[in-house]
């Protein structure tokens, strides 16, 4: 079986980068003919929307070279290159492909060596995209790692403020969750016999899977860990602001926009697919983390005074939602689980290319110093007051969509967990209302007298993400037959 | 008549929303005329197709039509049915909210004329009239959620118009989140009434797992008081009854036009229009319904009391639409459904006829506080005069409309006969005395006795006030006509709306009648004798009553309680600042920690890598010695 299509999404932006790294010379070049591999990258994700049939749950498109036990591509490790997209994995592959290209056109103001910064970038998304799409557990850590070296250099180079320091502390914190998560990968290749993701989840539902060393438990949390650090769940998640804060405008979009939701997808496709009944037995204690999650990040969140560390946190408390609806251990709460990655993803991508464009114009991203903004720059004020919006769950955007089904889905599980995680509304609100008036709001302020509205490549990169958060908010069913597919996949019944 | 119509309804002014936002501001600029008169023929067709669903609703069975629902969302055992749900009260909402929206419309092209946000001006008001229609029409909890969100969204973007204005932006984000406050519990109710009973349409025309199907059956006992609680809750917020009240007042700080939408048929109106909407649920709730007669009881009587003292016309307004709905809720809470409709009906329009009064004298004055006012009366006949009829029709002085309404609610009251009864009767009462002072006060202060002058100009002079051009006027006298005869739509003795609304009522009592008219006399004499013919001073009752007129005027001190306390000390520096602090030094300094013990720890190992061979000799044979030494001891 080898459809193609999915291998050509994921390395073609690898391609685009070796052509840029060896053959193309120019800025203007570099530039044209990587937002251009992502486009047709995206196009490429939509097609293979087109082609997904809507009434199978099990994977499709699939790529696979070799057989597992008699021919494998690595016969030592009996592990084989086998991709596939199911309904949980497709929106987030085209939300990678999607965030991509935005965030290429979000670089269009870089001028600090612009081809080795294209280059990193694009390996990124395709290392991303990797993860999303790997039906294989070996082939899925390969590509986990993948992420890890353009975002240790994008972040350390092109960054800002104490940018080492926030790029060394991504590399300890991801590292250190992916050394338990190579543990827990071998121990569930000792104890099942394969590195195949459909026979895992099949033998797992089953309970068929016997330990070969410590316990199922102690396996669960080996790959919990890694993925907690990623989405991330409180304590680990002080890599996140320092990384966001530092990094440039681009891969601040990719961190928060997809690399947090690697964390919630090894969450539902792993932990919850694999161990669906350690995963019931510990719902109370995720209920309990995505508590902490949701209203601590929203009270921190006040207390931040940089625009890009205030959306930062924002982050930490929307995916705590995340946590919720996993714990729920219901199809219902799942589907929104997914759906609040996705939305997050979008909402929260539109909002830190909105800070960069403010950054880049008003030279600040201090909130004292902010203010009176809206009428200088008017397209910026109208989506930032949009991607607020949709942040703080308002109904015809995406966010209420996520956060309703994820509400709908965990009260009756966890009805106090959802009861206090329901009151972020009013956190969230808050916060949200509190820094658009901060920013936007109030008198005209003579030091922004030269400040510019977006210009049109910005606009470029920010009219898909607008059209999405509208598109979801008006028409969820468009996604949610989708997820709700991908769920049954992994929790059957 | 056909489901697509009552559709476009909604669908006519949402899409002079978008032209608007989309078309006409991009491509024409931010004062585009064709603006207005987009929305006035948007919400026009709507007011015309509102008639029709009215003279259909009339005709229809059990005076509701039937509408069938469509799936848009399934997700894991979730259904998402959506639909639109005609009886009754819809169809009075319906007219309510186009009739008054229309006339604001209309009034707001001068109130506006040469403002820099003209063109945003009307999408937002062409939104804010969908998002309301949508709430009055949706036969499904969430459909109904998001139109109330809309609705809050609109309110939050029209308050903070002039946004450039600090106290406009804070306004708004005030009343966006007190709501929201609000807005919890009432998406709580949701939640736990779809995972008790898994209904979410409101009213099944098969009638089986709809919202009114399940009460008493799936739905009972303490769960229905929660839900019934819930839902109450979300209408404190949106009708600023006590204890969130508090946003009201400041969203004076948007245009005038927006105000009197606002307070008359979109924002306020909708929570009492859910307490209506559910009111089979809540009412089988004994507790919820005994909560909702006294908190709107005792809200009518609390805002008032503030209404007697404010300086600024329009905060007198607001503290009125405050108390008045306060009627509303505590008729509801009676039983008496269809008189709390009936006044919600008469209140939308003498209310939106004194704020776009209020607004006139404002376009003449250049100020709303009437300390500068006095006089009008001869510069501005008419506004004058549609001012009067207002503030009779709110005293409740026949036969003006207020009147009928106010007093079938006391009427109610009365003839419960229980505690609960003689408890809301007796603080309607006290509220009507206090209504008749606060209007008539403010009359006399704005209209009549010596012109002071206005808003100061830059160079001193006062103003010269000169009556509102005619496209401000029209409305003006229209609405005042519809405040002197909009209660024959349920005249005594015919109860056409309480027919509609499928209400049995009592028959009319003279003696809280009489005792309400009274009162509201009374309260027009104080007035008279205080502020036209100045025979006991203001200044004088105000120094006497020093301690409890400072508690009324400072409004309970309640905004303080609130933000200073509340949100500034207790939250902001207490709780979000300690979990800020224990972030950066607990969790993240144990991370920092970690790292610099694993770097210090590398340097001390560093030293030992000396490179000298005699070094390692020696450190090599202590080793030997000491496993030896180990072995010679502890072996064996």
């Amino acid at each position: 079986m080898f459809d193609g299509l999915l291998t050509a999404i994921v390395f073609l932006p690898a391609l685009a980068a070796v052509a840029i790294a060896l053959v193309l010379r120019g800025d203007r070049t570099v530039r044209l003919v990587a937002a251009g591999a992502m486009a047709v990258d995206f196009l490429l994700t939509v097609l293979a929307w087109l082609r997904f049939d809507p009434s199978v749950s099990a994977p499709q498109l699939v790529d696979k070279l070799g057989q597992y036990d008699t021919a494998p591509w690595v016969p030592g490790l009996n592990a084989t290159y086998y991709l596939g997209v199911d309904g949980l994995s497709l929106p987030l592959l085209v939300l990678t492909a999607l965030l991509g290209m935005c965030a290429v056109l979000a670089s269009w103001h870089v001028t600090l060596r612009v081809r080795e910064y294209h280059v990193l970038l694009l390996v990124l998304t395709a290392g991303v995209q990797g993860v999303f799409v790997s039906l294989d557990l070996f082939l899925f850590f390969l590509f986990w790692e993948v992420e890890l070296v353009p975002m240790y250099f994008l972040i350390s180079i092109w960054g800002s403020g104490r940018k080492e320091y926030s790029a060394m502390k991504f590399l300890i914190y991801t590292v250190f969750g992916s050394a338990l998560m190579l543990v827990g990968i071998l121990l569930l290749r000792l104890s099942a016999g394969t590195f195949d993701m459909p026979a895992l989840i099949e033998q797992g539902q089953a309970g068929l899977i016997e330990p070969a060393f410590l316990s199922l438990q102690a396996i669960f949390f080996l790959l919990f860990f890694a993925f907690a650090v990623k989405l991330p769940v409180w304590p680990l998640h002080t890599w996140l602001p320092d990384a966001h804060t530092d990094a440039p405008t681009a891969v601040s979009i990719m961190l928060a926009g997809i690399l947090l939701k690697m964390g919630g997808y090894g969450m539902l496709r792993l932990n919850v697919g694999i161990f669906p009944d350690v995963a019931q037995d510990v719902a109370p204690l995720l209920a309990a983390f995505a508590v902490i999650n949701v209203i601590y990040g929203a009270l921190i969140v006040f207390r931040q005074t940089d625009l890009k560390r205030l959306v930062a946190y924002s982050s930490v408390s929307h995916m705590g939602l995340v946590l919720l609806g996993v714990a729920s251990m219901q199809s219902l709460g799942l589907s929104g689980a997914a759906l609040q990655m996705f939305s997050h993803g979008i909402i929260t991508g539109l909002l830190f290319l909105l800070v960069g464009l403010l950054y880049d114009n008003a030279h600040t991203r201090h909130i004292p110093d902010l203010g009176g903004l809206a009428s200088k720059m008017p397209v910026v004020a109208v989506v930032f007051l949009l991607a607020g919006l949709a942040s703080l769950g308002l109904p015809l955007l995406s966010g209420f969509v996520a956060e309703l089904i994820v509400f709908l889905g965990s009260y009756s599980a966890q009805p106090l967990a959802t009861v206090l995680v329901a009151f972020g509304i009013v956190l969230t609100a808050g916060y949200i209302l509190w820094t658009l008036e901060r920013t936007l709001f109030g008198p005209e302020l003579p030091r922004f007298a030269e400040v510019r509205d977006a210009k049109p490549v910005d606009v470029l990169a920010m009219l898909p993400l607008v059209a999405a958060i509208v598109l979801v908010g008006v028409y969820p069913a468009l996604l949610a037959d989708i997820f709700k597919l991908g769920i049954a996949g992994i929790l059957p019944g | 008549m056909p489901e697509l119509a009552i559709w476009s309804i909604i669908g006519a002014p949402l899409a002079s929303f978008l032209l608007i936002g989309l078309g006409v501001r991009p491509a024409f600029g931010p004062r585009q005329a064709s603006a207005g008169y987009l929305t006035i023929l948007a919400i026009a067709y709507s007011l015309g197709m509102s008639l029709w669903v009215l003279a259909e609703t009339l005709g229809a069975e059990g005076h509701r039509l039937a509408l069938p629902t469509h799936e848009v969302l399934s997700a894991g055992g979730f259904s998402l049915e959506v639909g639109l749900l005609v009886d009754g009260l819809t169809a009075v909402m319906l007219i309510i909210v186009t009739a008054v929206s229309l006339l604001v419309q209309v009034y707001s092209q001068g109130y506006m004329h040469g403002d820099s946000g003209y063109t945003r001006y009307f999408s937002y008001m062409s939104l804010f009239t969908a998002s309301m229609l949508l709430l009055v029409l949706a036969n499904n909890l969430v459909l109904l959620y998001v139109g109330w969100e809309m609705v809050g969204l609109c309110s939050y973007l029209l308050i903070g118009h002039w946004f450039h204005r600090p106290s406009a932006a804070a306004a708004a984000k005030k009343a966006f989140i007190v709501t929201r406050f609000g807005d919890f519990f009432f998406l709580l109710a949701i939640i736990f009434l779809f995972t008790q009973t898994g209904a979410l349409v409101i009213s099944d025309s098969a009638g089986e797992a709809d919202v009114y199907g399940v009460v008493g059956k799936t739905l009972t006992g303490a769960a229905l008081t929660w839900v019934a609680l819930g839902i109450f809750a979300g209408a404190v917020g949106k009708s600023a009854q006590f204890p969130l009240h508090t946003w009201l007042p400041d969203a004076m700080e948007g245009p005038t036009p927006v105000s009197a939408l606002i307070h008359a048929a979109t924002m306020v109106a909708a929570g009492v229009f859910l307490v209506a909407r559910f009111f089979p649920l809540i009412h089988a709730a004994d507790t919820a319904i005994t909560i909702v007669a006294v908190i709107g009881a005792f809200t009518a009587v609390f805002a008032a009391s503030m209404g007697m003292v404010m300086k600024d016309i329009k905060r007198v307004l607001a503290y009125s639409t405050i108390s008045q709905l306060g009627y509303m809720m505590m008729g509801l809470g009676v039983g008496a459904y269809a008189p709390a409709m009936f006044h919600l009906f008469n209140h939308a329009f003498f209310k939106a006829l004194l704020f776009l009064g209020s607004g006139s004298v404002n376009h003449a004055t250049g100020t709303f506080d009437m300390r500068l006012m006095g006089g009008l009366r001869k510069a501005m006949p008419w506004t004058w005069g549609v001012f009067l009829v207002g503030s009779l029709s709110l005293a409740g002085i026949p036969p003006f409309s207020g009147f009928f309404s106010k007093d079938e609610i006391l009427g109610a009251a009365w003839h419960r006969g229980d505690t609960l009864g003689q408890f809301v009767f007796w603080m309607g009462l006290a509220g009507v005395f206090m209504t008749a002072f606060y209007v008539f006060r403010a009359l006399f202060m704005t209209f009549h006795g010596e012109y002071k002058g206005g808003e100061v100009g830059a160079h001193g002079e006062a103003r010269h006030p000169h009556e509102s051009p005619r496209v401000m006027v029209l409305p003006m006298v229209i609405l005042a006509v519809a405040s002197i005869v909009s209660w024959v739509a349920n005249a005594p003795g015919q109860n056409q709306l309480a027919g509609l609304l499928g209400y049995e009522g009592e028959e009319v009592q003279t003696f809280p009648l009489a005792l309400s008219l009274i009162a509201a006399l009374a309260g027009i004499g104080v007035a008279t004798g205080m502020y036209l013919f100045r025979a006991l001073s203001a200044e004088g009752v105000s120094r006497a009553t020093r301690p409890l007129y400072t508690l009324v005027a400072r409004k309970y001190f309640f905004d303080e309680l609130y933000e200073d306390v509340l949100v500034r000390r207790v939250f902001y520096r207490g709780l979000a600042a300690a979990m800020d602090r224990f972030d950066r030094t607990v969790v993240d300094g144990t991370v920092d920690m970690v790292g610099l013990v694993g770097r210090n720890a590398g340097r001390v190992l560093v030293r030992a890598q000396t490179g000298q061979l005699q070094f390692y000799g020696v450190v090599l044979s202590l080793g030997v010695l000491a496993i030896l030494a180990a072995f010679l001891l502890w072996g064996r």
